[in-house]
């Protein structure tokens, strides 16, 4: 097992800190905010409507506690380690329990860390948390290169691959010899890849997003009538809901100057990602019915975070460098298939409902599906105890074979 | 002939004004401005260009005038009318030429009438700009609803052809009783929809961009089996592009997401005005780095047209248009508009997005009287070669003069 004191030359602890004038200009910009007139529909369907946006932004001016980052993130022990030319920031969190199982997990956009730390408690310390101390496991939440605390790519290149040669490189830092990886959105795209790559020690992954999905919807079963619907929840969402897809993946910069510039614009373009969970942030705000722990303080850490960090336009570039025309990715051969045993969750309110035998087509090797009847895209946010015991479930056969 | 002063229609003259507390702000907002780090390319693959911006955010705080757009508009007869629950801004400059013909010129996005202000004297006084008498046009150029001094509908519907129907209305309004109509962008959009109306008094039109790319020629644009020449594959590519843009993903899908940046962000919303198109983006590049301006793309002109949508906050209500016209046209693949039998005339810029085949541009206008390539000019032709943009509508109407004298 790793210690981090071991390595001390490379991995370094780090603490969050705001300055005070940081957070000034932020309220400032929020009270000083221009607004748009309503728009002219009574749903979303012409994006992010003007009342809950207004509601976020009262209550971000009024009621939030702009300290709370500092003292959430803060309470974990967070490092930064430079890998492949840039400093990576993670939340490295180890459990009491002997043998406990290794875990990295990649967040998304417009995720963060800020998604997954309430995963912490039940991942690491599962006798608190309804599992028993052979659920435990050591926790690695990295910040992708260009997202919150890590550094930006100064270079092109950093496409999802890149992503998961990092991470092994930092598990393999840790002293970690033998761990699992999980992830969801863009986090789903560094997991697949990591399944991929099968670096030494990496023995399985878990992802809540079906990424062969997204790449070539047409490769999949559509004989029954789940199937049929999740295909046409795919052609929904690209035909009514992924500009902001398009627009990152094919021009970040100009996006970036306003996620850089207007704080309402980038909670704006943050929280349009996806009809669910638009709408559970929407009646978190103007409701204050949050969804499980879709909380208002929950939403608002994560766009401080994006805020405060000014890293709308370098995040806004790994959807360039993963999914764009004119990256080096798009002209790569495809990968090899993931022969490593996957597990795989669908959570209801998820863009598409994946099917079984979605899973079974694209990952032969598929160990563990389930179904549950909770928690949408943001799953590890939203319901982090369903969450986490869908971690325990899909990892349960890799832990027993590795005592075989 | 029609005139304003009898106003018995209801249309008001209409004076722009702003204040120095709008233009202050504005001011303050452009230098507070917060920048993102510099995208890690070398050239625009990663969008507008960091270098670029920031030179147009120092020269629009510290050198342009912020006066330029209230002089430039009120030197010029403007009016306001209300049509279908909307206030219609609009610009009319009546030549002094008798028999002129009246036309009505339509702006697209991210334009505005600034587009059009250095085509005014050219059409209206053709004699002092290398025309002769037969050539003078009586000019009308509105703002579409949503857009700078128009008021913003407040209900879904206004589509091109709800714009169409409110511009012969203006035109009826205005006692003109044989006219014809000029677009490009989404100027073109509303041009084709009061063509195939076909209302009373509109005499032809003229385009320099093909809002009716013909359904089956996009059809084939996504089935690459279909074999075209060389060319046309290699035009069809740039078609198929222009639907691959995000602005127009984003405008069309969710108008109202990135309207919140455009109206509270000037520099985020000049960013994602300028982000049009390629050469646009280039010729606008230059003249902002290199001091090189492209034709009458000059900075100052650039400038006048953001401050335009600055001053009038109109971000999010000018991308509504892009929802209105999605809808529609997804609609129209189903129930295709009736044919266009009126007169219609066709300028192909060389740096347009793409540049349409005759044969496609006759497909959608089976009475194609006019096509020509200029041989200067891009997406913004108007604004950019207004004299040549000025020649090709006098050429393209010309033939249709005499009936009507």
């Amino acid at each position: 097992m790793s210690a981090t004191a071991e390595t001390a030359a490379a991995i370094r602890p780090l603490s969050v800190e705001f300055d005070e004038e940081q957070i000034e200009d932020l309220r400032r910009r929020i009270a000083a905010t221009r607004w748009p007139t309503k728009e002219l529909v009574a749903d979303r369907s012409q994006g992010v409507q003007l009342e809950p946006l207004r509601e976020l932004a009262r209550y971000w001016l009024d009621d939030y506690d702009f300290g709370r980052i500092e003292a959430r993130l803060n309470a974990l022990p967070q490092f930064v380690t430079a890998i492949d030319g840039v400093d990576v920031h993670f939340v490295h969190v180890q459990s009491a329990h002997e043998d406990a199982l290794p875990l990295i997990m990649t967040h998304g956009w417009p995720g963060s860390v800020i998604e997954q730390i309430d995963t912490v408690g039940p991942l690491t310390d599962p006798t608190a948390h309804g599992g028993s101390a052979e659920d435990a496991f050591h926790l690695v939440l990295p910040s992708l290169p260009g997202y919150g605390f890590s550094g930006e790519p100064k270079e092109i290149g950093w496409a999802l691959s890149r992503f998961a040669r990092a991470w092994a490189e930092l598990m393999n830092r840790l002293g970690y010899s033998h761990y699992v990886a999980q992830g969801g959105d863009v986090g789903a795209g560094v997991t697949d890849a990591m399944g991929r790559l099968a670096p030494e020690g990496l023995v399985g992954i878990h992802t809540n997003l079906l990424v062969p999905a997204l790449n070539d919807p047409g490769a999949l079963p559509a004989a029954t009538e789940e199937e049929q619907a999740a295909l046409a929840a795919i052609k929904t969402f690209q035909t009514s809901g992924n500009g902001y897809f398009v627009e990152q993946s094919t021009r970040p910069q100009t996006i970036g100057y306003a996620l850089l510039d207007s704080p309402v614009s980038l909670a704006a373009w943050m929280i349009d990602h996806d009809t669910d969970a638009y709408y559970k942030i929407a009646g978190a705000f103007v409701e204050d019915k949050p969804s499980g722990n879709l909380t208002r303080d929950h939403i608002l850490d994560n766009v401080t975070l994006y805020w405060l960090t000014g890293t709308g336009a370098s995040a806004a570039r790994s959807y360039w460098e993963a999914y764009g025309p004119d990256a080096a990715a798009a002209k790569q051969a495809p990968p090899p298939e993931v022969r490593l045993p996957v597990g795989f969750t669908t959570f209801p309110g998820e863009i598409w409902k994946t099917p079984r035998s979605w899973v079974e087509k694209s990952y032969p090797s598929v160990v563990y599906f389930n179904a549950v009847d909770k928690g949408g895209h943001f799953a590890a946010w939203e319901e982090p105890e369903l969450f986490s015991e869908e971690l325990r479930a899909a990892f349960k056969p890799i832990r027993q074979g590795r005592h075989a | 002939m029609s005139t304003t002063t009898e106003t018995a229609t209801g249309i008001r003259p209409f004076t722009v004004e702003i204040s120095q507390g709008q233009i202050d702000d504005l001011r303050r907002r452009i230098e507070a401005t917060r920048w993102p780090t510099d995208e890690v390319v070398e050239d625009a693959s990663q969008g507008v260009q960091t270098a670029f911006l920031k030179e147009l955010a120092r020269y629009w705080a510290e050198d342009y005038d912020l006066g330029r757009l209230e002089e430039r508009l009120n030197a010029l007869p403007q009016f306001v009318t209300e049509i279908d629950g909307v206030d219609i801004h609009f610009i009319h400059v009546e030549s002094p030429h008798e028999n002129a013909l009246p036309v009505i010129i339509t702006h697209g996005w991210p334009g505005s009438i600034i587009e059009m202000l250095d085509v005014i004297e050219p059409l209206t006084d053709p004699v002092a700009h290398g025309g002769s008498a037969e050539d003078a046009f009586h000019v009308v150029i509105p703002s579409i609803p949503g857009y700078g001094f128009s008021s913003q509908p407040t209900e879904p519907g206004w589509d091109s052809a709800r714009i169409g129907a409110a511009w012969a209305e203006l035109m009826s309004r205005l006692g003109y009783t044989r006219y014809v109509a000029q677009g490009g962008d989404q100027g073109a959009g509303v041009t084709d929809a009061m063509g195939r109306q076909a209302p009373d008094g509109l005499a032809g039109v003229h385009f320099n961009f093909l809002d009716a790319i013909p359904k089956e020629l996009l059809t084939a644009g996504f089935t690459p089996r279909i074999v075209f020449s060389h060319d046309e594959r290699e035009q069809l590519g740039k078609v198929v592009h222009v639907f691959m843009r995000g602005y127009i993903s984003e405008m069309g899908e969710h108008p109202q997401s990135i309207g919140f940046s455009l109206v509270d962000s000037p520099i985020g919303m000049a960013a994602w005005m300028l982000d049009h198109d390629p050469d646009s983006y280039t010729k606008i590049s230059k003249a902002f780095l290199e001091g090189e301006q492209t034709g009458n793309l000059s900075r100052d002109n650039i400038l006048d047209n953001l401050t335009l949508y600055w001053v009038t906050g109109t971000g999010a209500s000018t991308s509504r248009l892009y929802w209105e016209t999605s809808r529609s046209a997804t609609a129209s693949f189903k129930n295709p508009p009736p044919h266009m039998r009126l007169p219609a005339g066709y300028t192909v810029f060389p740096d347009e997005l793409f540049q349409s085949p005759r044969h496609w541009v006759k497909h959608a206008y089976h009475h194609l009287t006019y096509f020509n390539e200029a041989e200067k000019g891009g997406h913004f032709a108007a604004w950019e070669e207004p004299e040549i943009f000025s020649e090709e509508l006098r050429a393209a109407f010309r033939s249709l003069r005499d009936e009507g004298s």
